[in-house]
């Protein structure tokens, strides 16, 4: 398929290193972890600024990064997208609105969220969705690691696999979210600082930002736009055919900006999960915020070099090319790693594999230490074996069984890997199914926050309801060119879609259109079964409103989310 | 219970010390032309190290 990579002894012994460092961490952990509370919540000691950068790293998983790279040669600079409206604004609608709530209810898990503010039931479809979901996500996650170092290093892909299962096995056994979240921190340094060369290599060698838009503008009319579309992201959204996303701006704002942004990161565990591992309430609201500055700025290292990719790929004399799969496609997910062949020399080239598999990790890691809170809180605690009067037994009881769940969960996740190298569309697809919850989950877990009349049932409904017509709508439509039918369209094509893209905004939006209103329309009709003292703290009606500490404005959850804000504003106004 | 700025700090002035070293003994070698002539070794090798050692030094600053 293409030359392998060939790595020298100074690539790896940088990442040996690196992996000495990880594995030190969680060695150095273990003495911490003596019972559950620290082993699956972090003891919820963390410094806010430690969360804030593990709430970002979960995210830059290997596939975010490949992903978005890939994605900047596609779409351009519309890619920013998905950073600058599709992640900040609910990020600090997180901080500001909804942590509070998650936090102060004491809740260990958002599926707990659920129980405490709604039923058991709610809990349950939420507990079951999301350990499948991270399952699988941790499986695909370990998969594309595998085969990623084997296409490009030659590596054999069963001992990738394996080794990097049995590094993140020996971290998160030996030191749990803790050991997950600092890791994550260290991941976010080496990343940054891996990649960080190529944005400065990559746009020196295109002439600067200047350079770039010159070079980008015969490319832009060739596919029938304007010249700038490539190079701006809000200009040509007027219309779904005058850009190249294919999206308009009603899409982009409500489909992305809204009901597909906050529906992942108001309500995925995975993420959220850093910011109750807080040491206080104050700084938990603080966490996405803390978050979301490093997150506006990673457009610049991963955006910025798949634009200018597609630049040199349309450039003969640079000597850049993607490879291509059995039907003749560019692999855009191989873009990064075409750019540090291209650009790095040994060394710096260890220091930037070594920041692709870290970032596997912090992916992998991630998704197993989510599964192991609500596995052992949400599933094993609530059906298999409750709580006694024996405090002190039952610490060591569950204890053993989060460390259990790691190794479970990591055998899982390499089941799930093989079965993705077998079945690689069914996954993408399972996926896409299972995110169809999220957005549901929000409306339902937004109206609890906010409503006091929201009831169990009507929530359980509404969450129902909602995927299920997500389902529905993803059965009836497909894009303009999907060849199979994990694309959709499975039921029968009633509506196509000019790309996947604006399939995926409308899925959302319909799901929680759906969602929002069977549950306050069930609300009014069925029986609320908590009183209101049980509700105290979850919801903004019947909590007091918290004395927030003497300290300087910016360093408020208010004031951080307002330098937050202008500052993404600027970015957008910018690139407009 | 931990404080990552040691490990941090300890990772990247080693990193960026073995990096800059490299990046000396390789001082003018062909490779360097992929990365449009810089010897980013010494570069990168020489920031690593610095930011090591300020994670280091506020990780054993003391409170005043």
């Amino acid at each position: 398929m293409i030359e392998k990579l060939q790595l020298s002894w100074i690539d790896y012994l940088i990442m040996v290193i690196y992996f000495i460092f990880v594995l030190g961490i969680g060695w150095f952990l273990r003495k911490f972890m003596k019972n559950a509370n620290a082993f699956l919540e972090a003891g919820r000691s963390i410094p806010a600024w430690v969360a804030g950068l593990a709430f970002v790293s979960t995210n830059l998983g290997a596939l975010e990064v490949m992903g978005m790279t890939g994605s900047g040669m596609k779409y351009g600079m519309l890619t920013t997208h998905f950073y600058w409206i599709g992640a900040i604004p609910a990020m600090i609608f997180l901080a500001l609105f909804m942590m509070p709530f998650y936090y102060g209810s004491k809740a260990r898990s958002v599926p707990e969220f659920l129980k405490l503010r709604y039923d058991e039931k709610t809990r349950a479809l939420n507990a079951i969705l999301f350990a499948l979901m991270t399952i699988l996500a941790s499986g695909i996650s370990m998969y594309a690691l595998a085969i990623l170092m084997e296409n490009v290093l030659g590596w054999d892909f069963n001992i990738s696999l394996w080794m990097a299962a049995l590094i993140v096995l020996i971290y998160t056994y030996l030191g749990g979210l803790s050991s997950a979240i600092y890791n994550e921190v260290l991941q976010f340094f080496i990343i940054v600082i891996g990649l960080l060369p190529l944005v400065f290599l990559s746009l020196k060698d295109v002439g600067g930002w200047s350079g770039l838009k010159e070079s980008l503008a015969p490319i832009s009319t060739s596919h029938g736009f304007a010249p700038d579309a490539y190079a701006t992201t809000w200009k040509y959204t007027a219309h779904a055919s005058s850009n190249p996303l294919g999206v308009e701006w009603f899409g982009i704002l409500f489909g992305l900006g809204f009901v597909l942004s906050f529906g992942y990161w108001c309500t995925n565990f995975l993420i959220v999960q850093r910011a109750f591992a807080a040491e206080s309430k104050t700084a938990a609201r603080k966490v996405p915020l803390i978050g979301a500055i490093p997150k506006m700025f990673i457009p610049f290292l991963i955006i910025v070099p798949g634009v200018i990719a597609l630049v040199l790929m349309n450039d003969p004399g640079k000597g850049f090319s993607l490879p291509t799969d059995a039907s003749g496609k560019p692999i855009y997910d191989y873009t990064i790693i075409m750019l540090l062949k291209q650009y790095f020399p040994a060394g710096i080239l260890g220091l930037g594999i070594t920041a692709l598999l870290a970032s596997f990790m912090s992916g992998m890691a991630g998704n197993i230490s989510a599964f192991n809170a609500v596995w052992t809180y949400d599933i094993y605690q609530s059906y298999i074996r409750k709580r006694t009067d024996n405090e002190a037994a039952d610490d060591r009881h569950y204890l053993n069984v989060g460390r259990i769940a790691t190794v479970g969960s990591v055998l899982l996740s390499i089941a799930s890997a093989y079965i993705a190298s077998k079945f690689g569309n069914i996954m993408d697809f399972l996926q896409t199914i299972f995110s169809m919850i999220n957005a549901p989950l929000f409306a339902v877990i937004f109206l609890g926050m906010f409503w006091k009349k929201t009831t169990g049932h009507a929530a359980f409904t509404g969450l129902l309801l909602g995927f299920l017509m997500a389902l529905l709508h993803h059965g009836l439509t497909a894009p303009v060119g999907a060849t199979t039918m994990f694309k959709g369209g499975w039921i029968g094509v009633v509506y196509t879609y000019p790309v996947e893209m604006a399939q995926n905004f409308w899925t959302a939006i319909i799901a929680f259109t759906v969602s929002t209103t069977v549950t306050v329309g069930l609300s009014f009709v069925t029986r609320l079964g908590k009183t209101e003292a049980e509700l105290k703290g979850l919801v903004y009606s019947l909590t007091p409103r918290t004395i927030e500490e003497d300290v300087a404005w910016y360093k408020r959850p208010a004031g951080l989310a307002i330098i937050v804000g202008v500052l993404c504003l600027i970015l957008s106004i910018l690139f407009w | 219970m931990l404080d990552i700025r040691i490990p941090i700090g300890l990772m990247f002035s080693i990193l960026g010390f073995l990096v800059s070293i490299f990046g000396l003994v390789t001082l003018n070698d062909d490779m360097y032309s992929r990365s449009l002539g810089f010897n980013v070794n010494l570069i990168m090798g020489i920031i690593m190290l610095v930011f090591g050692l300020i994670m280091l030094f506020f990780a054993f600053k003391k409170k005043a």
